[in-house]
């Protein structure tokens, strides 16, 4: 059962469930990093770690179409971390899941306060 | 096919044996999200990059899916492994079937 203590909205749980097949998301494991505020909504930096994660997945939760991007990481990965520049359509709840290297997913959200919407 | 499409990366050129290096790529495109209208108030067709591939001697480094919420002119940093001399592959696939390529050499000395 995926539980998502914030702003639940059944678009976000059923991303999180195609890319868990269902399982248990646990809290921590996965580092999002992103700023509090983003004056300009349309160039938004991220990252995102997780330390031996085979794919981490990136929503944003009030995006007309959630999904952000999906990084899967191959052999050839080294530290299992990546940065990108993403659009917000306005303040929200940016969410990644991780899945771990033993199988299990985990996920961190953070808000972001957006001045001029993307 | 999206006009004025041009990648640009940055990889070091020596490394030693088993290090991780920082790679950071730009490709300039402008990511149209299928979300904006033109001044007739018709919706302004998707059509953006839509995944960005990275390999080493022919091995995945890095394989992202795109969507529209990544910015205009998608940048990407991130690291990899380099246990011996080789050459990293980098492919920018586009929503209307362009492929974009560009490749940088790396020595282990």
């Amino acid at each position: 059962v995926t539980v998502l203590p914030f702003r639940a909205n059944a678009a976000i749980e059923d991303h999180v469930a195609e890319f868990t097949g269902g399982a248990e998301v646990a809290e921590g494991g996965v580092t999002l990093t992103a700023p509090e505020i983003a004056e300009n909504g349309n160039t938004v930096p991220i990252e995102v770690a997780a330390e031996g994660a085979s794919a981490i997945m990136v929503l944003a939760a009030g995006n007309p179409t959630p999904p952000v991007a999906t990084f899967n990481f191959g052999p050839m990965a080294g530290a299992h971390r990546a940065s990108t520049r993403i659009r917000l359509a306005g303040t929200q709840d940016i969410i990644a899941i991780a899945k771990l290297a033993d199988g299990s997913f985990a996920r961190a959200s953070q808000e972001v306060k957006v001045t001029i919407g993307g | 096919m999206a006009s004025g499409v041009r990648p640009r990366v940055k990889v070091p050129s020596t490394a030693s044996a088993g290090e991780t290096v920082t790679i950071k790529t730009l490709i300039s495109h402008q990511m149209e999200s299928g979300q904006r209208k033109d001044s007739e108030g018709n919706t302004i067709p998707r059509s953006i990059i839509n995944r960005f591939h990275v390999t080493f001697n022919d091995e995945t480094v890095i394989d992202v899916k795109m969507e529209p919420a990544i910015s205009t002119n998608p940048y990407f940093e991130f690291e990899a492994k380099v246990p011996e001399s080789g050459t990293f592959q980098f492919t920018w696939y586009d929503d209307d079937g362009s492929v974009y390529e560009d490749s940088a050499e790396i020595t282990v000395g």
